[in-house]
């Protein structure tokens, strides 16, 4: 078990290396570099200008090398200019000892997450609190979506084709046809819009970023909720119909125990090893949904820094968002392969 | 002139769908009088879920297909602008629209730029269908040129394979998107290379497919192979490079981008399913029989392994088409790739749902037809499914 998890930890590694060297590569290609410095600089920049912009900004590096700086595997890069020296350690132009008493590494490994020209602000500050916010959409997405998807599941799946079973069935296929940008708009026209006339809810979620009400951040969460809940719902129905038709299911009817005590005691534990693990694998849709959710109700979060980094072209924020997200997916499918495995006892690792 | 009562609203779209109606009712006598010679397709009107998913799907598509192709069940042009029309809510009487012999009503209302919010949502299936099929298609040759050998052969180049599959799997779509479709990257030919790359697939299966069956009658086989390939090159030097020699085929370039990106989304899912199948089949006996016969390895592959793989693939096929559709509607939820005008429904849902709180009915219908055509799919899918279990 130990070596199983320590071979996934180095494949782990070595994709979030692959990762995130494909997206260092797109976002310095250098029609979005030119872009950068324009919008620094200003937009009439002639070619060269634009060069010497990347230059002294030590953009002209080979692409691994800056790929290494970025990461702190590499000592940071330093270009003399005509008043000073200037580094990726230090800040502006600088003296040539306040650059030698800098680090000399400083990258991603170092803690150095770079600066946002969008927010103007520290990358590792900006995505801490974002991821904050998000940590706490997702908290209450959990909270609604696994429990109603495993209820859902299991009573489908505890009478295969009865009339509950047809029902639920219908309701779970529903949610997973109904993306995140559809069914927010619906549950918006209808619970939020002053044209029905319900408002029930409030249509934005801005106000949840600071104080979290069931009125303006129930339905954010139901959204994102609801897309994940049918997936889940039909894995659990799956893997329960399955359980039912066991052979020591059919014992224990046999034997005269209750029907209930024969879902809740004997067939529950073991239909839940496979949502366990679609449950963690639901992570990386989650965040598709995150990004479409907090665009749809306003709410900045995580997903919403996502598409303002991605659309401004602000690109030491959009790599540190990038690391954070292939790190969240990555970590979430180890902890479904080996959660798998150790639920499951008849799978075995070597 | 007055605006028109709901009643009437429902009556007069009813109406403007009838191609599509009669098309409906062709299909389902056609199927429903030889569904005993029809096979999977046949068996799939013996349950109701399947029938029910089939029309949905095939409302959709025919609408595509007469709404955008033929231009049959549009009221209104979906560019053109009627002044006084800007939000107006379904119903309304369009001004002077007897001189100027246009549709006198916008039947759901117009959008915030005056423009038919109904003809958009037509024309918005037929944006889907053009894409979505074969985006799929081509996610499927990808992965089935790939998955077979990787299964079948294992070893390195599964782990190879595996490797890359999972490695564009752990990336967050939307980032992939953002990544992919912006017009910097465009513009350095990315996208370009990916679709000459990921385009060359279905030549080579489709090669390695006949070849393979007529490797011992030469003649057809060349037949066949060189038919495969002049077609084959033209339409990808046409598709991929823009460079057909005839100058018959192009592709928009925003199109194509948009197009890359789904197919590369989407086959390294293809791949797994492929790959876990063909692991299962190779162990059966026929598998071993034609080992024994002496048939070569892409034989065995494409002949023997791939049709007795057709059951999982045609449901993953019909799912698979859904999530593109939903795919697409992301792109243009964030406006990316298609042109801010494009009827497709994620552009029209991404400004509608601007004024959402006071106007509802630009928003609604792209979003409802969305949502009906993938439940459609995913419901065509499930009835597929237990239909080909049954036996």
């Amino acid at each position: 078990m130990g070596l199983f998890i320590l071979r996934r930890l180095g494949i782990m590694i070595l994709t979030a290396l692959c990762l995130t060297f494909i997206v260092f590569f797109m976002t310095n290609l250098y029609p979005n570099l030119e872009k950068l410095a324009k919008t620094q600089g200003n937009f009439r920049m002639s070619d060269a200008e634009v060069a010497s912009y990347l230059g002294r900004n030590g953009y002209l590096d080979p692409l691994p090398v800056k790929y290494g700086q970025w990461l702190g595997v590499l000592p940071g890069w330093t270009v003399k200019v005509d008043d000073g020296m200037r580094g990726r350690c230090v800040e502006g132009t600088v003296a040539p000892e306040a650059l030698a008493a800098a680090p000399r590494f400083c990258g991603i490994l170092q803690g150095d997450w770079g600066f946002s020209t969008v927010f103007k602000d520290e990358v590792s500050g900006i995505i801490a609190t974002r991821l904050g916010l998000t940590g706490k959409l997702m908290f209450w997405v959990m909270v609604l979506m696994v429990p109603s998807a495993l209820l859902v599941g299991v009573l489908a799946g505890m009478r295969e084709g009865s009339r509950t079973d047809r029902a639920l069935s219908t309701f779970a296929i529903t949610t997973t046809a109904t993306p995140e940008y559809v069914s927010g708009v619906i549950l918006i026209a209808v619970f939020a819009s002053s044209a029905v006339g319900l408002k029930w809810f409030n249509g934005t979620a801005t106000s949840a970023m600071e104080d979290a009400t069931f009125n303006n951040f129930f339905l954010p969460v139901l959204t994102i909720a609801l897309y994940g809940m049918g997936y889940i719902a039909r894995m659990t129905r799956a893997s329960m119909a399955e359980v039912m038709t066991a052979q020591y299911i059919r014992t224990a009817r046999l034997k005269g125990v209750k029907f209930s005590d024969i879902v809740m005691k004997h067939a529950l534990r073991n239909a839940l090893i496979a949502p366990f693990t679609v449950i963690m694998l639901q992570f990386p849709w989650l965040l598709n949904g995150v990004v479409i959710v907090e665009t749809l109700f306003n709410y900045k979060g995580f997903g919403w820094v996502l598409v303002q980094a991605a659309g401004n072209n602000d690109i030491e924020l959009l790599l540190g968002v990038s690391v954070v997200s292939v790190i969240v997916v990555l970590v979430t499918q180890l902890i479904s392969d080996v959660g798998y495995v150790y639920l499951n006892p008849r799978i075995s690792v070597t | 002139m007055d605006p028109l009562g709901w009643g009437e609203i429902i009556t007069r779209i009813l109406t403007q769908f009838t191609p599509v109606w009669i098309a409906l009712v062709v299909t389902f006598a056609l199927s429903l009088t030889y569904k005993r010679r029809l096979g999977l397709y046949g068996k799939l009107f013996d349950s109701v879920i399947g029938m029910t998913g089939f029309a949905l799907v095939m409302f959709w598509v025919y609408t595509g297909i007469f709404g955008g192709a033929f231009g049959w069940i549009v009221t209104h042009d979906t560019l053109s602008q009627i002044s006084g029309l800007k939000n107006k809510v379904p119903g309304t009487p369009v001004p002077d629209a007897a001189a100027q012999g246009l549709y006198p009503y916008y039947l759901m209302g117009g959008d915030n730029l005056a423009r038919d919010v109904f003809s958009r949502m037509v024309v918005g299936a037929w944006e889907v269908m053009k894409i979505a099929p074969f985006a799929t298609l081509f996610a499927f040759m990808v992965g089935i040129t790939l998955g077979l050998p990787a299964g079948y052969y294992g070893g390195k180049l599964d782990t190879f394979l595996s490797f890359l599959a999972n490695l564009i799997l752990a990336f967050p779509v939307i980032l992939l998107f953002y990544l992919l479709v912006t017009p910097e990257i465009v513009l350095t030919g990315i996208p370009v290379y990916m679709a000459g790359v990921l385009f060359l697939f279905p030549i080579i299966f489709l090669t390695i497919l006949f070849n393979s069956r007529f490797f011992t009658q030469p003649s057809k086989r060349n037949l066949y192979v060189a038919l495969t390939l002049v077609i084959g090159v033209w339409v990808y030097l046409g598709i991929a490079w823009d460079a057909d020699p005839l100058g018959l085929i192009s592709f928009p370039p925003n199109l194509l981008v948009v197009f890359v990106a789904v197919v590369f989304v989407n086959s390294p899912t293809v791949f797994r399913i492929v790959r876990g199948l063909a692991m299962d089949i190779k162990t059966r006996d026929y598998v071993a029989a034609a080992q024994t016969r002496g048939e070569g390895p892409w034989y065995i592959m494409l002949w023997e392994i791939l049709p007795n793989a057709r059951g999982p693939l045609i449901v993953d096929f019909c799912l698979r088409i859904g999530y593109t559709t939903i795919l697409l509607g992301t792109l243009g939820f964030f406006g990316l790739g298609l042109s801010p005008e494009s009827p497709d429904w994620g552009s029209t849902i991404n400004e509608g749902r601007k004024l959402l709180s006071i106007y509802l009915h630009p928003a609604l219908p792209p979003a409802m037809a969305l949502l009906s055509l993938v439940l459609g799919l995913n419901l065509l899918a499930d009835g597929l499914r237990e239909e080909s279990l049954r036996d």
